[in-house]
Protein backbone atom coordinates (compact mmCIF):
# COMPACT_ATOMS: atom_id res chain seq x y z
CA UNK A 1 0.00 0.00 0.00
CA UNK A 2 1.40 3.37 -0.95
CA UNK A 3 2.07 5.82 1.82
CA UNK A 4 0.40 9.15 1.39
CA UNK A 5 1.75 12.44 2.55
CA UNK A 6 -1.28 13.15 4.74
CA UNK A 7 -0.62 10.15 6.96
CA UNK A 8 3.10 10.88 7.39
CA UNK A 9 2.88 14.47 8.54
CA UNK A 10 0.58 15.89 11.15
CA UNK A 11 0.97 19.41 9.89
CA UNK A 12 -1.68 20.80 7.55
CA UNK A 13 -1.63 24.43 6.51
CA UNK A 14 -4.56 25.23 8.81
CA UNK A 15 -2.54 24.12 11.86
CA UNK A 16 0.30 26.58 11.38
CA UNK A 17 -1.19 28.95 13.90
CA UNK A 18 -0.95 31.85 11.47
CA UNK A 19 -3.49 34.27 10.09
CA UNK A 20 -5.52 37.11 11.59
CA UNK A 21 -6.81 36.65 15.17
CA UNK A 22 -5.05 33.30 15.35
CA UNK A 23 -4.85 33.47 19.15
CA UNK A 24 -8.63 32.91 19.22
CA UNK A 25 -9.66 31.64 15.79
CA UNK A 26 -7.92 28.35 15.03
CA UNK A 27 -9.30 27.90 11.53
CA UNK A 28 -11.87 29.10 9.01
CA UNK A 29 -13.66 26.69 6.71
CA UNK A 30 -15.96 26.85 3.70
CA UNK A 31 -17.76 23.81 2.37
CA UNK A 32 -19.75 23.91 -0.88
CA UNK A 33 -22.19 21.11 -1.79
CA UNK A 34 -22.93 20.42 -5.46
CA UNK A 35 -24.61 17.65 -7.46
CA UNK A 36 -24.64 16.59 -11.09
CA UNK A 37 -27.86 17.16 -12.97
CA UNK A 38 -28.29 13.79 -14.64
CA UNK A 39 -27.35 11.37 -11.88
CA UNK A 40 -29.35 10.33 -8.81
CA UNK A 41 -27.87 11.59 -5.53
CA UNK A 42 -25.26 9.23 -3.97
CA UNK A 43 -27.76 7.69 -1.55
CA UNK A 44 -29.84 6.22 -4.39
CA UNK A 45 -27.15 5.82 -7.06
CA UNK A 46 -26.23 2.36 -8.31
CA UNK A 47 -22.61 1.30 -7.99
CA UNK A 48 -22.12 1.95 -11.71
CA UNK A 49 -23.63 5.44 -11.44
CA UNK A 50 -21.42 6.23 -8.45
CA UNK A 51 -18.42 5.04 -10.40
CA UNK A 52 -19.37 7.25 -13.37
CA UNK A 53 -19.72 10.28 -11.10
CA UNK A 54 -16.36 9.56 -9.53
CA UNK A 55 -14.66 9.22 -12.92
CA UNK A 56 -16.28 12.34 -14.33
CA UNK A 57 -15.34 14.49 -11.36
CA UNK A 58 -11.80 13.16 -10.85
CA UNK A 59 -11.18 13.88 -14.52
CA UNK A 60 -11.83 17.57 -13.85
CA UNK A 61 -9.07 17.48 -11.26
CA UNK A 62 -6.61 16.51 -14.00
CA UNK A 63 -7.47 19.67 -15.92
CA UNK A 64 -4.91 22.43 -16.16
CA UNK A 65 -7.17 24.92 -14.39
CA UNK A 66 -7.11 23.12 -11.05
CA UNK A 67 -3.34 22.71 -11.35
CA UNK A 68 -2.99 26.48 -11.47
CA UNK A 69 -4.25 26.54 -7.86
CA UNK A 70 -1.79 23.99 -6.56
CA UNK A 71 -0.68 20.39 -6.69
CA UNK A 72 -3.43 17.87 -6.08
CA UNK A 73 -3.50 14.19 -5.27
CA UNK A 74 -6.55 12.00 -5.86
CA UNK A 75 -7.15 9.33 -3.24
CA UNK A 76 -9.76 6.62 -3.70
CA UNK A 77 -11.28 5.64 -0.36
CA UNK A 78 -11.36 2.00 -1.44
CA UNK A 79 -7.58 1.99 -1.78
CA UNK A 80 -6.57 3.21 1.67
CA UNK A 81 -6.72 1.51 5.06
CA UNK A 82 -9.33 2.13 7.75
CA UNK A 83 -6.60 3.78 9.80
CA UNK A 84 -5.71 6.16 6.96
CA UNK A 85 -9.38 7.11 6.65
CA UNK A 86 -9.50 7.83 10.35
CA UNK A 87 -6.41 10.03 10.12
CA UNK A 88 -8.02 12.01 7.28
CA UNK A 89 -11.11 12.55 9.44
CA UNK A 90 -9.04 13.61 12.43
CA UNK A 91 -7.21 16.16 10.29
CA UNK A 92 -10.60 17.49 9.14
CA UNK A 93 -9.73 16.67 5.52
CA UNK A 94 -12.68 14.34 4.95
CA UNK A 95 -16.00 13.89 6.74
CA UNK A 96 -16.89 10.80 8.80
CA UNK A 97 -19.68 10.24 6.27
CA UNK A 98 -17.19 9.94 3.39
CA UNK A 99 -14.94 7.66 5.44
CA UNK A 100 -17.65 5.28 6.61
CA UNK A 101 -20.64 5.37 4.30
CA UNK A 102 -19.58 6.37 0.80
CA UNK A 103 -19.57 4.15 -2.27
CA UNK A 104 -16.92 5.00 -4.84
CA UNK A 105 -15.83 7.79 -2.54
CA UNK A 106 -12.73 9.82 -3.33
CA UNK A 107 -10.93 12.88 -2.07
CA UNK A 108 -8.83 15.27 -4.11
CA UNK A 109 -6.34 16.82 -1.74
CA UNK A 110 -4.07 19.81 -2.27
CA UNK A 111 -0.51 19.27 -1.07
CA UNK A 112 -0.74 21.88 1.70
CA UNK A 113 -4.05 20.25 2.68
CA UNK A 114 -5.97 23.52 2.59
CA UNK A 115 -8.26 22.22 -0.16
CA UNK A 116 -10.05 18.89 -0.02
CA UNK A 117 -12.61 17.97 -2.62
CA UNK A 118 -14.84 15.07 -1.63
CA UNK A 119 -16.64 12.95 -4.20
CA UNK A 120 -19.70 10.81 -3.51
CA UNK A 121 -20.17 12.03 0.01
CA UNK A 122 -23.80 12.86 0.87
CA UNK A 123 -23.67 14.97 -2.31
CA UNK A 124 -21.72 14.20 -5.48
CA UNK A 125 -19.25 16.99 -4.88
CA UNK A 126 -18.17 18.75 -1.73
CA UNK A 127 -15.48 21.38 -2.00
CA UNK A 128 -13.80 22.27 1.27
CA UNK A 129 -11.28 25.04 1.92
CA UNK A 130 -9.67 25.24 5.32
CA UNK A 131 -7.53 28.24 6.27
CA UNK A 132 -5.64 29.03 9.46
CA UNK A 133 -6.93 31.93 11.57
CA UNK A 134 -9.85 34.21 10.79
CA UNK A 135 -9.89 34.12 6.96
CA UNK A 136 -13.42 33.14 6.09
CA UNK A 137 -13.68 35.47 3.08
CA UNK A 138 -10.40 34.17 1.67
CA UNK A 139 -11.61 30.59 2.08
CA UNK A 140 -14.82 31.49 0.26
CA UNK A 141 -13.11 33.07 -2.73
CA UNK A 142 -10.84 30.05 -3.18
CA UNK A 143 -13.75 27.60 -2.81
CA UNK A 144 -15.90 29.61 -5.21
CA UNK A 145 -13.09 29.62 -7.79
CA UNK A 146 -12.78 25.83 -7.56
CA UNK A 147 -16.56 25.59 -7.87
CA UNK A 148 -16.32 27.56 -11.14
CA UNK A 149 -13.69 25.15 -12.48
CA UNK A 150 -15.93 22.16 -11.84
CA UNK A 151 -18.98 23.97 -13.24
CA UNK A 152 -17.19 24.52 -16.55
CA UNK A 153 -16.88 20.77 -17.02
CA UNK A 154 -19.97 19.37 -15.27
CA UNK A 155 -23.71 20.13 -15.49
CA UNK A 156 -24.81 21.02 -11.99
CA UNK A 157 -28.24 20.30 -10.56
CA UNK A 158 -29.47 23.88 -10.29
CA UNK A 159 -32.98 25.24 -10.09
CA UNK A 160 -33.86 28.86 -10.70
CA UNK A 161 -36.06 29.05 -7.61
CA UNK A 162 -34.32 26.65 -5.21
CA UNK A 163 -30.71 27.21 -6.25
CA UNK A 164 -28.15 24.41 -6.04
CA UNK A 165 -30.03 21.18 -5.28
CA UNK A 166 -28.64 19.01 -2.49
CA UNK A 167 -29.49 15.65 -0.93
CA UNK A 168 -30.45 17.22 2.38
CA UNK A 169 -32.92 20.14 2.33
CA UNK A 170 -30.81 21.84 5.02
CA UNK A 171 -28.12 22.55 2.40
CA UNK A 172 -30.23 23.62 -0.58
CA UNK A 173 -29.81 27.07 -2.17
CA UNK A 174 -26.24 28.22 -1.86
CA UNK A 175 -25.05 24.81 -0.62
CA UNK A 176 -22.46 26.51 1.56
CA UNK A 177 -21.51 25.91 5.12
CA UNK A 178 -19.12 28.50 6.50
CA UNK A 179 -17.57 27.88 9.88
CA UNK A 180 -14.94 29.22 12.23
CA UNK A 181 -13.25 27.18 14.95
CA UNK A 182 -12.71 29.30 18.05
CA UNK A 183 -10.85 28.74 21.29
CA UNK A 184 -12.89 30.46 24.02
CA UNK A 185 -11.41 29.53 27.41
CA UNK A 186 -11.97 32.90 29.07
CA UNK A 187 -15.66 32.97 28.17
CA UNK A 188 -15.97 29.46 29.65
CA UNK A 189 -14.03 30.37 32.82
CA UNK A 190 -16.14 33.46 33.40
CA UNK A 191 -19.38 31.49 32.73
CA UNK A 192 -20.43 33.78 29.90
CA UNK A 193 -20.28 31.13 27.21
CA UNK A 194 -23.85 29.80 27.47
CA UNK A 195 -25.35 33.25 27.26
CA UNK A 196 -23.27 34.10 24.21
CA UNK A 197 -23.81 30.80 22.44
CA UNK A 198 -27.57 30.88 22.93
CA UNK A 199 -27.58 34.39 21.46
CA UNK A 200 -25.60 33.07 18.51
CA UNK A 201 -28.16 30.36 17.78
CA UNK A 202 -30.87 33.00 17.61
CA UNK A 203 -29.29 34.70 14.61
CA UNK A 204 -29.34 31.65 12.38
CA UNK A 205 -25.94 30.23 13.39
CA UNK A 206 -25.13 26.87 14.96
CA UNK A 207 -22.48 25.96 17.52
CA UNK A 208 -20.79 22.58 17.59
CA UNK A 209 -17.74 20.85 19.03
CA UNK A 210 -14.38 20.19 17.38
CA UNK A 211 -15.52 17.28 15.23
CA UNK A 212 -18.80 18.68 13.93
CA UNK A 213 -22.38 17.63 14.39
CA UNK A 214 -23.04 15.87 17.68
CA UNK A 215 -19.49 16.17 18.98
CA UNK A 216 -18.71 17.56 22.41
CA UNK A 217 -17.04 20.95 22.82
CA UNK A 218 -13.81 19.54 24.25
CA UNK A 219 -10.93 21.79 25.13
CA UNK A 220 -13.03 24.97 24.94
CA UNK A 221 -13.10 24.71 21.15
CA UNK A 222 -16.29 25.81 19.49
CA UNK A 223 -17.25 25.67 15.85
CA UNK A 224 -19.68 28.39 14.80
CA UNK A 225 -21.39 27.95 11.43
CA UNK A 226 -24.36 29.15 9.37
CA UNK A 227 -27.60 27.17 9.54
CA UNK A 228 -29.44 28.89 6.73
CA UNK A 229 -28.39 28.20 3.15
CA UNK A 230 -31.46 29.42 1.24
CA UNK A 231 -32.74 32.96 0.75
CA UNK A 232 -29.44 34.65 1.62
CA UNK A 233 -26.59 35.20 -0.78
CA UNK A 234 -23.19 33.68 -0.05
CA UNK A 235 -21.85 37.10 0.86
CA UNK A 236 -24.70 37.76 3.27
CA UNK A 237 -24.11 34.37 4.92
CA UNK A 238 -20.38 35.00 5.24
CA UNK A 239 -20.78 38.61 6.41
CA UNK A 240 -23.26 37.48 9.05
CA UNK A 241 -20.91 34.79 10.34
CA UNK A 242 -17.97 37.18 10.14
CA UNK A 243 -19.61 39.90 12.19
CA UNK A 244 -20.93 37.49 14.83
CA UNK A 245 -17.53 35.79 15.11
CA UNK A 246 -15.90 39.22 15.34
CA UNK A 247 -18.14 40.05 18.32
CA UNK A 248 -17.34 36.74 20.02
CA UNK A 249 -13.62 37.47 19.53
CA UNK A 250 -14.03 40.86 21.21
CA UNK A 251 -15.92 39.29 24.14
CA UNK A 252 -13.22 36.65 24.54
CA UNK A 253 -10.48 39.30 24.45
CA UNK A 254 -12.29 41.41 27.06
CA UNK A 255 -12.79 38.34 29.26
CA UNK A 256 -9.08 37.44 29.00
CA UNK A 257 -8.10 40.96 29.91
CA UNK A 258 -10.39 40.94 32.91
CA UNK A 259 -9.11 37.56 34.05
CA UNK A 260 -5.54 38.86 33.94
CA UNK A 261 -6.48 41.98 35.89
CA UNK A 262 -8.67 40.33 38.53
CA UNK A 263 -7.17 36.89 38.99
CA UNK A 264 -3.77 36.80 37.40
CA UNK A 265 -2.27 34.41 39.96
CA UNK A 266 -5.10 31.93 39.62
CA UNK A 267 -4.74 31.88 35.84
CA UNK A 268 -0.97 31.53 36.04
CA UNK A 269 -1.37 28.69 38.50
CA UNK A 270 -3.90 26.93 36.30
CA UNK A 271 -1.78 27.28 33.17
CA UNK A 272 1.44 26.15 34.84
CA UNK A 273 -0.21 23.20 36.57
CA UNK A 274 -1.55 22.00 33.27
CA UNK A 275 1.82 22.53 31.61
CA UNK A 276 3.51 20.61 34.42
CA UNK A 277 1.07 17.72 34.16
CA UNK A 278 1.37 17.51 30.39
CA UNK A 279 5.17 17.62 30.67
CA UNK A 280 5.42 14.77 33.18
CA UNK A 281 2.26 12.65 33.26
CA UNK A 282 2.43 8.99 32.21
CA UNK A 283 -1.26 8.48 31.50
CA UNK A 284 -3.39 11.02 29.66
CA UNK A 285 -6.92 10.42 28.41
CA UNK A 286 -8.25 12.46 25.52
CA UNK A 287 -10.63 14.53 27.60
CA UNK A 288 -7.96 15.60 30.08
CA UNK A 289 -5.51 16.23 27.24
CA UNK A 290 -7.99 18.54 25.53
CA UNK A 291 -8.62 20.52 28.72
CA UNK A 292 -4.92 20.79 29.68
CA UNK A 293 -3.91 21.75 26.16
CA UNK A 294 -6.56 24.47 26.26
CA UNK A 295 -5.01 25.83 29.46
CA UNK A 296 -1.53 25.77 27.93
CA UNK A 297 -2.79 27.48 24.78
CA UNK A 298 -4.34 30.22 26.89
CA UNK A 299 -1.06 30.52 28.78
CA UNK A 300 0.87 30.89 25.54
CA UNK A 301 -1.58 33.52 24.25
CA UNK A 302 -1.38 35.52 27.49
CA UNK A 303 2.42 35.41 27.55
CA UNK A 304 2.54 33.24 30.69
CA UNK A 305 4.34 30.48 28.80
CA UNK A 306 6.91 31.58 26.25
CA UNK A 307 8.28 28.24 25.05
CA UNK A 308 5.11 26.78 23.47
CA UNK A 309 4.04 27.77 19.98
CA UNK A 310 0.46 27.69 18.65
CA UNK A 311 1.65 25.36 15.89
CA UNK A 312 2.75 22.73 18.41
CA UNK A 313 -0.62 22.95 20.14
CA UNK A 314 -2.60 22.67 16.90
CA UNK A 315 -0.54 19.67 15.89
CA UNK A 316 -1.10 18.08 19.30
CA UNK A 317 -4.83 18.59 18.88
CA UNK A 318 -4.72 16.26 15.89
CA UNK A 319 -1.81 14.02 16.90
CA UNK A 320 -3.44 12.99 20.19
CA UNK A 321 -6.53 11.63 18.41
CA UNK A 322 -6.84 7.81 18.44
CA UNK A 323 -6.18 7.26 14.72
CA UNK A 324 -3.17 9.52 14.55
CA UNK A 325 -1.63 8.00 17.69
CA UNK A 326 -1.80 4.54 16.15
CA UNK A 327 -0.34 5.89 12.92
CA UNK A 328 2.52 7.64 14.73
CA UNK A 329 3.54 4.65 16.84
CA UNK A 330 2.69 2.20 14.07
CA UNK A 331 0.76 -0.18 16.29
CA UNK A 332 -2.80 -1.11 17.15
CA UNK A 333 -3.72 0.12 20.63
CA UNK A 334 -6.36 -0.50 23.26
CA UNK A 335 -7.82 2.66 24.85
CA UNK A 336 -5.47 2.21 27.85
CA UNK A 337 -2.42 1.87 25.66
CA UNK A 338 -3.52 5.00 23.81
CA UNK A 339 -3.56 6.91 27.10
CA UNK A 340 0.10 5.90 27.75
CA UNK A 341 1.16 6.75 24.22
CA UNK A 342 -0.77 10.02 24.27
CA UNK A 343 1.06 11.06 27.44
CA UNK A 344 4.39 10.05 25.89
CA UNK A 345 3.72 11.93 22.68
CA UNK A 346 2.69 15.11 24.49
CA UNK A 347 5.79 14.97 26.73
CA UNK A 348 8.08 14.62 23.75
CA UNK A 349 6.29 17.18 21.62
CA UNK A 350 6.44 19.80 24.38
CA UNK A 351 10.18 19.14 24.67
CA UNK A 352 10.56 19.52 20.92
CA UNK A 353 11.48 15.87 20.30
CA UNK A 354 9.96 14.37 17.20
CA UNK A 355 11.27 10.81 17.12
CA UNK A 356 8.62 8.36 18.25
CA UNK A 357 10.36 5.16 17.27
CA UNK A 358 7.33 4.15 15.23
CA UNK A 359 6.37 4.86 11.63
CA UNK B 1 -38.12 16.23 43.74
CA UNK B 2 -39.39 12.77 42.83
CA UNK B 3 -40.27 11.52 39.39
CA UNK B 4 -43.79 12.47 38.33
CA UNK B 5 -44.26 9.13 36.60
CA UNK B 6 -43.15 6.45 39.02
CA UNK B 7 -42.87 8.55 42.17
CA UNK B 8 -40.00 6.33 43.34
CA UNK B 9 -36.76 7.61 41.86
CA UNK B 10 -35.51 11.19 42.04
CA UNK B 11 -36.35 13.26 38.98
CA UNK B 12 -33.13 13.91 37.10
CA UNK B 13 -34.57 15.17 33.82
CA UNK B 14 -36.56 18.35 33.57
CA UNK B 15 -38.40 19.12 30.37
CA UNK B 16 -40.18 22.23 29.28
CA UNK B 17 -42.40 21.68 26.27
CA UNK B 18 -43.95 24.57 24.46
CA UNK B 19 -46.63 23.49 21.99
CA UNK B 20 -48.62 26.26 20.31
CA UNK B 21 -47.63 28.66 23.07
CA UNK B 22 -48.83 26.32 25.80
CA UNK B 23 -46.13 25.52 28.32
CA UNK B 24 -45.95 22.17 30.11
CA UNK B 25 -43.23 20.96 32.47
CA UNK B 26 -42.15 17.42 33.24
CA UNK B 27 -39.87 16.23 36.01
CA UNK B 28 -39.05 12.57 35.56
CA UNK B 29 -36.35 10.00 36.23
CA UNK B 30 -34.14 8.62 33.53
CA UNK B 31 -35.80 5.22 33.19
CA UNK B 32 -39.29 6.70 32.88
CA UNK B 33 -38.00 9.19 30.34
CA UNK B 34 -36.69 6.36 28.22
CA UNK B 35 -40.06 4.63 28.38
CA UNK B 36 -41.87 7.80 27.46
CA UNK B 37 -39.53 8.17 24.52
CA UNK B 38 -38.44 11.69 25.37
CA UNK B 39 -35.13 12.37 23.78
CA UNK B 40 -32.26 12.68 26.18
CA UNK B 41 -29.54 15.00 24.96
CA UNK B 42 -26.31 13.10 24.55
CA UNK B 43 -27.99 9.69 24.72
CA UNK B 44 -27.75 7.43 21.65
CA UNK B 45 -31.37 8.08 20.71
CA UNK B 46 -31.02 11.85 20.88
CA UNK B 47 -32.05 14.19 18.09
CA UNK B 48 -30.07 14.22 14.91
CA UNK B 49 -30.66 16.83 12.30
CA UNK B 50 -32.40 14.23 10.15
CA UNK B 51 -34.81 13.06 12.83
CA UNK B 52 -35.51 16.68 13.63
CA UNK B 53 -36.24 17.33 9.97
CA UNK B 54 -38.49 14.34 9.62
CA UNK B 55 -40.35 15.67 12.67
CA UNK B 56 -41.05 18.84 10.72
CA UNK B 57 -42.18 16.81 7.74
CA UNK B 58 -44.42 14.55 9.81
CA UNK B 59 -46.29 17.59 10.99
CA UNK B 60 -47.76 17.83 7.50
CA UNK B 61 -48.54 14.18 7.49
CA UNK B 62 -50.56 14.46 10.69
CA UNK B 63 -52.38 17.55 9.51
CA UNK B 64 -53.32 15.76 6.26
CA UNK B 65 -54.58 12.60 7.93
CA UNK B 66 -57.13 14.54 9.97
CA UNK B 67 -59.29 15.32 6.96
CA UNK B 68 -62.04 12.72 7.31
CA UNK B 69 -59.61 9.85 6.97
CA UNK B 70 -59.34 10.32 3.19
CA UNK B 71 -56.15 8.68 1.95
CA UNK B 72 -54.19 10.82 -0.44
CA UNK B 73 -52.57 9.11 -3.44
CA UNK B 74 -48.92 8.24 -2.91
CA UNK B 75 -46.66 11.07 -4.01
CA UNK B 76 -43.66 9.57 -5.79
CA UNK B 77 -40.71 10.98 -7.72
CA UNK B 78 -41.00 9.69 -11.30
CA UNK B 79 -37.26 9.92 -11.80
CA UNK B 80 -35.78 7.99 -8.86
CA UNK B 81 -38.85 6.34 -7.31
CA UNK B 82 -38.51 7.90 -3.87
CA UNK B 83 -41.92 8.47 -2.25
CA UNK B 84 -42.74 11.54 -0.22
CA UNK B 85 -43.40 9.27 2.76
CA UNK B 86 -39.85 7.86 2.48
CA UNK B 87 -38.45 11.35 2.09
CA UNK B 88 -40.20 12.52 5.24
CA UNK B 89 -38.75 9.57 7.14
CA UNK B 90 -35.12 10.01 6.09
CA UNK B 91 -35.09 13.75 5.37
CA UNK B 92 -33.09 13.32 2.17
CA UNK B 93 -33.94 13.64 -1.50
CA UNK B 94 -33.11 10.89 -4.00
CA UNK B 95 -32.33 13.04 -7.04
CA UNK B 96 -32.64 16.58 -8.36
CA UNK B 97 -36.11 15.83 -9.81
CA UNK B 98 -37.49 15.18 -6.30
CA UNK B 99 -37.45 18.95 -5.79
CA UNK B 100 -39.82 19.35 -8.75
CA UNK B 101 -42.01 16.33 -7.96
CA UNK B 102 -42.50 17.30 -4.31
CA UNK B 103 -42.62 21.02 -5.09
CA UNK B 104 -46.07 21.68 -3.62
CA UNK B 105 -45.00 20.29 -0.25
CA UNK B 106 -41.63 22.00 -0.03
CA UNK B 107 -42.47 25.61 0.68
CA UNK B 108 -43.62 25.08 4.30
CA UNK B 109 -40.63 22.83 5.00
CA UNK B 110 -38.04 25.19 3.51
CA UNK B 111 -39.63 28.12 5.27
CA UNK B 112 -39.26 26.37 8.61
CA UNK B 113 -35.64 25.39 7.97
CA UNK B 114 -34.38 28.49 6.16
CA UNK B 115 -37.11 31.11 6.78
CA UNK B 116 -37.18 31.48 3.02
CA UNK B 117 -38.05 29.48 -0.10
CA UNK B 118 -36.16 31.22 -2.90
CA UNK B 119 -32.45 31.15 -3.77
CA UNK B 120 -30.76 34.54 -4.09
CA UNK B 121 -27.11 33.51 -4.22
CA UNK B 122 -24.61 32.36 -6.81
CA UNK B 123 -25.72 31.19 -10.25
CA UNK B 124 -23.80 28.71 -12.45
CA UNK B 125 -21.84 30.75 -15.01
CA UNK B 126 -22.24 28.45 -17.98
CA UNK B 127 -25.92 27.50 -17.71
CA UNK B 128 -27.17 30.43 -15.68
CA UNK B 129 -26.90 33.35 -18.16
CA UNK B 130 -30.65 33.54 -18.62
CA UNK B 131 -31.35 33.44 -14.89
CA UNK B 132 -28.85 36.26 -14.38
CA UNK B 133 -30.77 38.38 -16.94
CA UNK B 134 -34.13 37.58 -15.35
CA UNK B 135 -32.85 38.62 -11.94
CA UNK B 136 -31.54 41.87 -13.33
CA UNK B 137 -34.88 42.56 -15.02
CA UNK B 138 -36.74 41.97 -11.74
CA UNK B 139 -34.46 44.43 -9.98
CA UNK B 140 -34.87 46.99 -12.79
CA UNK B 141 -38.67 46.64 -12.65
CA UNK B 142 -38.61 47.42 -8.94
CA UNK B 143 -36.40 50.45 -9.60
CA UNK B 144 -38.71 51.54 -12.41
CA UNK B 145 -41.74 51.34 -10.10
CA UNK B 146 -40.09 53.62 -7.55
CA UNK B 147 -38.95 56.10 -10.24
CA UNK B 148 -42.51 56.33 -11.55
CA UNK B 149 -43.84 56.85 -8.04
CA UNK B 150 -41.39 59.71 -7.56
CA UNK B 151 -42.29 61.07 -11.01
CA UNK B 152 -38.70 60.79 -12.27
CA UNK B 153 -39.86 59.96 -15.76
CA UNK B 154 -36.60 60.55 -17.57
CA UNK B 155 -34.65 57.92 -15.62
CA UNK B 156 -37.72 55.67 -15.69
CA UNK B 157 -37.55 55.71 -19.49
CA UNK B 158 -33.89 54.71 -19.38
CA UNK B 159 -34.72 51.79 -17.11
CA UNK B 160 -37.54 50.76 -19.44
CA UNK B 161 -35.12 50.69 -22.39
CA UNK B 162 -32.63 48.61 -20.43
CA UNK B 163 -35.38 46.12 -19.50
CA UNK B 164 -36.40 45.79 -23.18
CA UNK B 165 -32.79 45.21 -24.14
CA UNK B 166 -32.43 42.40 -21.57
CA UNK B 167 -35.71 40.84 -22.65
CA UNK B 168 -34.45 40.70 -26.23
CA UNK B 169 -31.23 39.13 -24.96
CA UNK B 170 -33.17 36.39 -23.14
CA UNK B 171 -35.20 35.67 -26.28
CA UNK B 172 -31.92 35.21 -28.18
CA UNK B 173 -30.38 32.84 -25.64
Amino acid sequence: MTKHRFSQHALSDWMKGEGPESEIVISSRIRIARNLRNQPFPMLATNQQSKDVMEQLTEVSQSGKLKSIGRFETILLSEISELDKRVLVEKHLISPNLANESRCGAVILSDNESVSIMINEEDHLRIQCLYPGFQIQEAWSLASGIDDIFEEAADYAFDEKRGYLTTCPTNVGTGIRASVMMHLPALVLTSQINRILSAVTQVGLAVRGLYGEGSEALGNLFQVSNQITLGQSENEIIDNLYSVARQIIEHEKAARKRLMEDSRLRIEDRVKRSYGILSYASIMDSKEAAQRLSDVRLGADLGILSNVTPQVLNELLVMTQPGFLQQTFNEKMSPEQRDFRRAELIRKQLRGETDYGGA
Amino acid sequence: MFCQECGKKPATLHFTKIVNGEKTEFHICESCAREKGESIPGAPNSFSIHSLLSGLLDFEHIAGSNIGGIKQPTLRCEECGLTYAQFSKIGRFGCSSCYREFAEKLDPLLKRVHLSTVHTGKIPKRSGGQIQCKREIEQLRRDLQSKVEHEEFESAAQLRDRIRELERKIADL
